[in-house]
């Protein structure tokens, strides 16, 4: 505590990838105990800068960095993540890394577990030692306590929440007896907000504990509440690093973006006509790990824009996951009233349905693959466009100048930051590849589309690009689209109706106008009679 | 009120045991033998057995599947004998000179080396392994001994001077271990030794799962890429779990020959993994999951089947090949049909699960609900 000079500094980093600069001369510092928040559009460089802090191999695959950083005023570099971990570096990445038929303990130890010598040390060494599961248990423990979480140490991963998977790899890097700086990037991304709030409290905690945080996040408010000290990032600079007391969101999101920026909803007022029922539910169950749906029916009419809320945990995201096929489901769905067969994830697409799914890095893109190929992929393995036929119809090759013109297309609508169509996805940030997927999607031109958490990772000047994309598929293509997400505005700025779904049931069904109370009725389960009679429309 | 269910489940949790269990009942009567030579046989069968089977268990608990490379162990014993009669040292001396040998812990080295390579394919994988090294095996013993090594021993060679004979007679040690502490349990003879050198196996199992080592080995049968990033050396644990069963599997193969009494040369390794694999898969293992007694079971059904069938194919049938073609058959239907059971319980398993989730049917409220208040009650 006593300490005078900085934990950790960050001095005039520089960091191109082939030629394109997405770090330029960034410098700040970290005193123990403070909680950094480190904002920025997407692309900005949060992730790029938290890499080659943490030494992750992809940064010097691609040519290393420019500048220092200094630990204790002793400059370090590190070869590997584990040189980052020795020197008392934590990180939270956003994908889950956990062994899901462990327990919450044994992960939180993993290949740091508590042993006691045998016999057989001398010769084969320590590996021969036995567990201390009675020791491992305590430590856990003391971490859990440490974060002050409630967390089951016995309980196996593959049976927890979301948010208790995050809290586990929170406590798995503070048992870490030297870890004094905690990155976290965008861990609240995938929390509902209750959630997120006892995960700020735990950081708070941490930080009343002398670790220092960088904590990245999208969702502002956070970084107001929890943060000392926010460091803007915009286009690869830092252009702002003051203390968080006294600064509105508002005030960060201009810093961001360089301009001022306002959520209001977009089709304000308009009356809105439907076609008949396209998309009818009845009593679908989903067998979807952590969000199971349990009966849930409801219809949606061609054209319109439905909208599923809820508290993360209770089944939302179970819906379209289940209809589409990506999870073990049952009931009836019907799709122009014919029947949709379930579990079988290449005949919804073929019948006309497509999703954008919240898990960008697992089932979303083909991370080694070119944009344009991303975006064409499966407009093309389904209804064969950007196909042509050469030699009579022979041979069927790929059309790469209509495709090129698609996604370029799609690049500037929605403002996604890369260096050409053919770049690999895997190049680009976190946010602009939620916007490939988006894209990808867009481009199958679907009868019924199922977006999932589309802003999830978006910053706050993109959020509105997509919500605007959306809002117009449905304008000009009378695309009918079922969107699901955590964040109620959004759901109020553009769709028709909102179900808001609690424990794998539909609550009941709101229209955007109403008031915010309403919804919070619903979604802590104290709904005034929800019942199914005013599903359909 | 779920009884119906957990029986189910139960059934096809088993579903391999059982139907064994049921057919070896209806064949003992048909075969006529006694209750006691059927328990003697399976004494003797156990001692014999056992090892070889307990060898496959560490590569399952490292998500290697059923180590069918386990015959490099196989070949690796059959040398250490070889060498044994050479240089003729007799008794559990020789065994022993056979199993300290080593050449097990280069060929478990090498197939763990190439099983690395081939990450997710280690059965079919570990099966060709083993044709490509039983025919180097071949060219050592049938062309290289007597002419590049030099064999001390004429009798044990062919005619033409160089390579080993086809049956080896291994009479210095045979039943060496059996016979170092034989007990007489009125009626039965029981080879206290042999049953002592599996147990101390059986714990040290056991005790090995408790080790650093055991765990990491378990992390990285659940997860490979999870354990690599927590530090955990994965290709290192997964080469020393397959050298530990490669010796294990030579120690088992030495048990099983001095058993025996003598040597087929070059074919005695043939089918070791193969039945060492019904065995277990009889016993009621999965690829992805083994205990101990799984492979006693295994081992004791599996076997009791092999002694009872000729003789019932004898009575019923008139003809004792057909028991034998039976036995055959019985043991790559087993691998064909636990393998195939396995998926499907994997996948009926999830359809159990996921008939908990209709809150409304039954009682049972799975743990995702568990945070919300009392929305539900409608
Ligand atoms: N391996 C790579 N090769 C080439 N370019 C890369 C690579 N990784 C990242 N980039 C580029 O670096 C820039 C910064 O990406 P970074 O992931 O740091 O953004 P971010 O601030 O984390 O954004 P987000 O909020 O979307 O996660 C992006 O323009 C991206 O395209
Ligand atoms: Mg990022």
């Amino acid at each position: 505590m006593g300490q005078q000079g900085p934990l950790l500094s960050i001095d005039h980093i520089s960091k191109e990838f082939y030629g394109n600069v997405v770090l330029n001369d960034v410098s700040f510092e970290l005193k123990a105990g403070e909680i950094l928040g480190l904002v920025g559009e997407n692309g900005a460089g949060k992730t790029t800068l938290m890499h080659i802090l943490f030494g992750m191999p992809v940064i010097a695959d691609t040519g290393g960095f420019k500048g220092r950083i200094c630990i204790d005023g002793q400059e370090v570099s590190f070869s590997s993540p584990f040189d980052a971990l020795d020197a008392g570096i934590g990180m939270v990445h956003q994908e889950f890394s956990l062994i899901p038929g462990f327990t919450t303990t044994e992960n939180i130890v993993l290949n740091r577990e508590s042993m006691k010598p045998s016999i057989l040390n001398d010769v084969f060494g320590d590996r021969m030692s036995i567990l201390d599961r009675q020791d491992m248990k305590k430590r856990a423990e003391a971490a859990i306590e440490k974060l002050g979480v409630k967390l089951d140490p016995d309980m196996l991963v593959s049976e927890m929440p979301v948010g208790h998977k995050q809290f586990t790899e929170i406590a798995r890097e503070i048992t870490r007896s030297k870890t004094r700086i905690l990155v976290l990037d965008e861990p609240t991304a995938v929390l509902a907000e209750s959630e997120a709030e006892v995960l700020l409290k735990a950081l708070r905690k941490l930080a009343s504990l002398g670790i220092a945080i960088i904590f990245i996040s999208h969702r502002l408010h956070e970084v107001t509440e929890v943060a000392d000290r926010v460091v803007v990032l915009r286009d690869g600079i830092a252009i702002k690093d003051t203390p968080v007391a006294g600064v509105s969101v508002r005030d960060i999101a201009s810093w961001m973006v360089g301009r001022s920026v306002a959520t209001e909803r977009v089709s304000e007022g308009e009356a809105r006509e439907f076609g008949p029922e396209i998309l009818s539910v009845e009593h679908l169950w989903v067998d979807m790990p952590g969000e199971t749906v349990r009966d849930v029916s409801f219809s949606v009419r061609k054209g319109e824009i439905l909208g599923f809320g809820g508290l993360a945990g209770q089944g939302k995201l179970g819906i379209p996951n289940g209809i589409m096929g990506l999870f073990q489901a049952g009931g009836v769905v019907r799709l122009h009233g014919k029947d949709v067969p379930l579990n079988e994830p290449r005949t919804a697409l073929e019948i006309g349905m497509a999703f954008v799914s919240e898990d960008r890095r697992g089932v979303g893109l083909l991370l080694d693959e070119s944009l344009k190929w991303n975006i064409a992929f499966t407009a093309m393995q389904i209804q064969g466009k950007y196909l042509k036929t050469i030699l009579g119809g022979l041979f069927r090759i790929r059309d790469e100048a209509e495709m090129r013109k698609l996604t370029e297309e799609y690049i500037a609508m929605l403002d996604v930051k890369c260096t050409s169509p053919s770049q690999k996805a895997k190049e680009l940030s976190g946010g602009n590849q939620q916007k490939i997927c988006l894209a990808k999607a867009f481009a199958v031109k679907p009868d019924l589309l199922f977006v999932s958490e589309p802003t999830r990772g978006i910053d706050v000047g993109a959020k509105k690009l997509v919500l605007d994309t959306i809002h117009r598929y449905n304008r000009d293509y009378g695309t009918t689209i079922v969107m699901v997400s955590s964040e109620l505005e959004e759901l109020r700025s553009i769709c028709d109706r909102i179900a808001i779904v609690d424990e794998g049931k539909i609550a009941g069904i709101l229209p955007p106008t109403a008031e915010l109370p309403e919804f919070g009725l619903l979604m802590s389960g104290l709904g005034a009679n929800g019942s199914q009679e005013d599903l359909s429309a | 009120m779920s009884g119906t269910k957990s029986l189910g489940r139960f059934l096809t949790e088993y579903a391999v045991v059982i139907i064994f269990l049921l057919i070896t009942v209806a064949a003992i009567p048909s075969s006529g033998l006694s209750i006691q030579y059927i328990v003697q046989e399976m004494i003797t069968r156990l001692g014999r057995n056992t090892f070889l089977v307990l060898a496959l268990l560490l590569p399952i608990y490292a998500g290697m599947g059923l180590n069918f490379g386990m015959t490099l162990g196989a070949m690796s014993g059959q040398i250490g004998l070889i060498l044994a009669i050479n240089f003729n040292i007799g008794g559990v001396e020789g065994l022993a000179f056979a199993a300290l040998l080593g050449t097990a812990v280069f060929m478990g080295w090498i197939c763990g080396v190439v099983l690395n390579k081939a990450k997710g394919r280690e059965m079919v994988t570990g099966y060709m392994l083993a044709f490509f090294i039983n025919g180097i095996y071949q060219l050592i013993v049938l062309y290289m001994m007597g002419f590049v090594f030099p064999i001390r021993s004429s009798a044990i060679l062919l005619s033409r001077g160089y390579g080993i004979r086809n049956t080896l007679n291994l009479e210095i040690v045979r039943q060496s271990l059996d016979n170092f502490l034989m007990l007489r349990l009125g009626e039965y003879t029981v080879p206290v030794a042999t049953f002592l050198v599996i147990a101390v196996l059986c714990v040290f199992v056991v005790w090995f799962k408790k080790t650093k080592l055991g765990q990491d080995m378990r992390a990285v049968g659940h997860d490979m890429s999870v354990a690599d990033s927590a530090g955990v050396p994965v290709d290192r644990t997964r080469i020393i779990a397959i050298i530990i069963s490669t010796v294990l599997a030579s120690y088992g193969q030495i048990i099983f020959l001095q058993n025996m009494g003598n040597m087929a040369t070059y074919n005695a390794h043939d089918q070791t993994s193969f039945f060492a694999v019904a065995a277990i898969l009889v016993g009621g293992a999965s690829v992805k999951k083994a205990t101990i007694p799984n492979v006693l079971i295994g081992v004791i059904l599996l076997h009791v089947l092999f002694v009872v069938t000729p003789r019932a194919g004898q009575n019923l049938f008139g003809s004792a090949m057909i028991g034998e073609y039976f036995r055959q058959f019985i043991g790559y239907g087993v691998i064909a049909f636990s393998l195939v059971l396995y998926a499907w319980r994997a996948r009926k398993d999830a359809a159990w699960s996921r008939e908990g989730l209709r809150g409304s049917s039954s009682g049972a409220v799975p743990a995702a609900a568990a945070a919300g208040g009392e929305g539900s009650a409608k």
